[in-house]
């Protein structure tokens, strides 16, 4: 209703009171963008988090709303396509959304943060505020920064700083293998693992870089047959969705016995692929996981209640930390302008059931604790109903998880 | 090096029959009738679904003879209600209507079962190692697979060459009008042969569905390698359709092994492209990394050099 308040003070309200007849009273305020795929190979993905960020906006607007005002979440199916989410953008400008969500592929994020800056520039007192929950490469909170864009997940780099620091300690570890998907976010793994791992363990010896085409290999023998003929002792793959699941299945039919470090092992399916096989030796660098804290969070408990089933398993705790965040940020505001909002996220702190989290004021990205965590039996919460759970290996509090940026942002005046 | 190559060679030979297994049933339906059947891999996913569902009714072993049976019936039903009326408007109407099923079974697929994979296991009677080579070890569902593609391609063989029913089906296809004069029933034939073809992909879909993963998108990941096979062995041959499976599986998986590219070879001929020339980024793919597309490069060198394929009878 802040449209109306405002032509209340311009003295038409008889056209205020006729917008508010037009639109009836069930008419959301704060109107919320989601463009993810929600059709195609990643809709479950997509339709996972749409289900996550919907249930976080209803406990908002339970709870009295976003100062007053609903909350309402719009959805547009983008197929993890950057043209594609450019026109679904346009769409959602047109029907007055001011914040937009979207998390799976970093391709779509270069392209929205974009577009979002240039609608910005160009229509003042209309701004939209871009989140993403799950966009890592790391060049959008670094040279593709801008004031607009606030990341929610932690970077590839963050996540491999991690990683690596666990490997650093296993002096086990000899040889390393990495096989990434071929576009942004794999080189960026693949990057950040060759230079991290030359300086924390000099003496590890890369023993393979592969790089294969995103979701189009349908078997992954030959890749593991090289893994092995490599003699690598430990894989580090990004790999997500089918390509995660189906390269762990190459592996196990074939008897490989390495440890694989991943970033996606916790993806849909991939724990019931591999199985027993997969127990110590399959770990994941996430922001979460079902034995993080001794009980389940309340709010994981009353998703799972929401939407029971195996393919709606709870995936995205920092939907939770952004809703949470957003709201207490508009809350600090006294407003639900994006712009405002966005200068009460920078530099904000909250504290969260999993440690102090902060919005970093000069670029804009999250930091959380991570879990480097490994799959094993006997945990309390186990995944997929395999009997198989994730167990902490090493958490890294947030302010650790910080790197050094070269964000130069323009701040509206 | 030597256990690079061996296992390289039966990870090739895997491939090449699990090609053959998924293109067998488009063999007899596109390469001996002559229908351009864009839904047959939406036909093998749907096996998949059954053999999943089924196995979890019923065990393995009977899902493995029901989903073939209920995807030939479908297919039969497919052909007999369908297909037979868009037939005579030639081969834009069968395109446009195949084309169109494949997106309904998409659907229908997506609503039963929904859009996340379901979580179809390899089933425990064939899940163990049956052999090691060089350390790593050989599945045994790989093993049942490439039995079953064998016994497809000896099925197709004697049932094409060496019955009668073989030699009315090929005549068919040639010569509709002569056939139906000498008294044999064509589109009686049509529909046994659709429905068969469809009862291959079924069964190719009970094995394929737990090597790859079953879920709505697997009709396209494997929908256009299925006809690379069928158009690079030739139209109208079955030994052809084997042929260039088993070649793409071994040059797609040599491919993967090789960490060379281009420019290393180049320069092993003493040619060095500058680093800063637009040519050095793309003589640098490694060959590795360019694996996926041998299958689709081979299609358009084909094309180009030999339209009718490795052994086809006619051309594509």
């Amino acid at each position: 209703m802040s449209g109306c308040t405002r032509a209340v003070a311009g003295g038409s309200l008889s056209l205020c009171i006729a917008a508010a007849l037009v639109a009836g009273p069930a008419v959301a305020d704060v109107k919320v963008a989601f463009i993810d795929p929600l059709s195609g190979g990643a809709a479950s993905t997509g339709i996972l988090a749409q289900k996550t960020h919907q249930f976080y906006i209803d406990a908002i607007n339970a709870a009295g709303g976003l100062n007053g005002e609903k909350l309402e979440l719009l959805s547009y199916d983008n197929k993890v396509n950057p043209q594609e989410s450019l026109i679904q953008l346009k769409r959602a400008l047109d029907e007055g959304a001011r914040y937009v969500v979207q998390g799976n592929g970093s391709g779509v994020a270069l392209a929205l943060t974009d577009a979002v800056q240039k609608h910005n520039e160009r229509n003042p007192g209309k701004e939209v505020l871009f989140l993403n929950y799950a966009a890592v490469d790391p060049a959008l909170t670094n040279e593709k920064c801008t004031f607009w864009h606030f990341r929610f997940d932690a970077d590839a780099d963050m996540k491999m700083a991690a990683m690596t620091d666990v490997i650093a300690r296993d002096k086990k570890i000899q040889k390393v293998y990495l096989i990434n998907q071929d576009y942004s976010f794999g080189k960026a793994v693949a990057a950040a693992a060759g230079k991290m791992l030359a300086e924390k363990r000099p003496d590890i010896k890369v023993v393979g870089d592969e790089l294969h085409p995103l979701q189009k290999v349908n078997d992954f023998s030959p890749y593991v047959a090289k893994i092995k003929a490599a003699g690598a002792d430990t894989v580090i793959t990004g790999n997500w969705s089918n390509d995660m699941v189906l390269l762990i299945k190459a592996g196990k039919d074939a008897g490989l016995k390495v440890e694989w470090d991943t970033y996606y092992g916790g993806s849909p399916g991939a724990v019931t692929a591999i199985g027993e096989a997969g127990v110590d030796t399959l770990k994941q660098v996430s922001e979460w996981h079902r034995n993080a804290t001794p009980e389940l969070d309340a709010s994981v408990a009353a998703f799972a209640k929401r939407f029971p089933g195996k393919e709606n398993e709870y995936a995205y705790w920092r939907a939770k930390t952004m809703w949470e965040m957003f709201a207490a940020a508009a809350k600090k505001a006294q407003s639900n302008d994006p712009v405002k909002v966005a200068r009460a996220l920078e530099g904000m702190k909250m504290a969260t059931p999993l440690g102090e989290v902060e919005m970093r004021a000069d670029n804009h990205q999250i930091l959380q604790p991570l879990y480097v965590s490994t799959l094993a039996k006997g945990v309390k919460y186990d995944s997929e109903d395999t009997g198989l759970g994730w167990k902490t290996d090493a958490k890294v509090d947030g302010k650790a998880t910080a790197l050094p940026t070269t964000c130069k942002m323009d701040r509206p005046k | 090096m030597l256990e690079l190559v061996t296992v390289s060679l039966l990870n090739g030979v895997v491939y090449g029959l699990l090609l053959f297994m998924l293109s067998s049933g488009l063999t007899l339906i596109f390469s001996m009738m002559g229908v351009l059947n864009f839904a047959h891999a939406s036909v093998f996913m749907v096996g998949a679904y059954l053999a999943y569902q089924f196995s979890r009714w019923v065990g393995f072993w009977p899902a493995l003879a029901i989903a073939p049976l209920a995807c030939g019936l479908a297919g039969a039903a497919i052909e007999r209600f369908g297909l037979r009326r868009v037939h005579a408007h030639g081969h834009v109407a069968e395109i446009l209507f195949t084309f169109g099923l494949a997106y309904v079974i998409e659907e229908l697929v997506t609503m039963a079962w929904g859009r996340n994979a379901v979580s179809n296991n390899v089933p425990a009677a064939v899940d163990f190692p049956l052999f090691t080579v060089f350390g790593s070890t050989f599945p045994a569902y790989k093993g049942l697979m490439m039995a079953i593609s064998v016994a497809m391609f000896a099925f197709l063989f004697v049932a094409l060459k060496k019955t009668r029913i073989g030699l009315v089906i090929q005549a068919a296809l040639t010569h509709p009008r002569m056939v139906s004069a000498l008294g044999h029933d064509v589109p009686g034939v049509f529909v046994l042969v659709f429905a068969v073809g469809s009862a291959l992909a079924g069964l190719a879909g009970v094995i394929g569905g737990f090597m790859l993963l079953t879920q709505p998108t697997l009709a396209h990941a494997i929908g256009p390698i299925v006809f690379v096979v069928v158009v690079v062995g030739g139209l109208g041959s079955l030994s052809g359709a084997l042929i260039a499976s088993m070649l793409i599986g071994i040059l797609q998986t040599f491919a993967v092994a090789v960490d060379y590219s281009l420019l290393d070879a180049l320069r092993a001929g003493g040619v060095v492209v500058a680093r800063g020339s637009p040519w050095h980024e793309l003589l640098g793919v490694k060959l590795a990394t360019a694996a996926p597309i041998v299958p689709y490069l081979l299609l358009v060198l084909m094309l180009i050099v030999r339209p009718r394929g490795l052994l086809g009878t006619r051309d594509a």
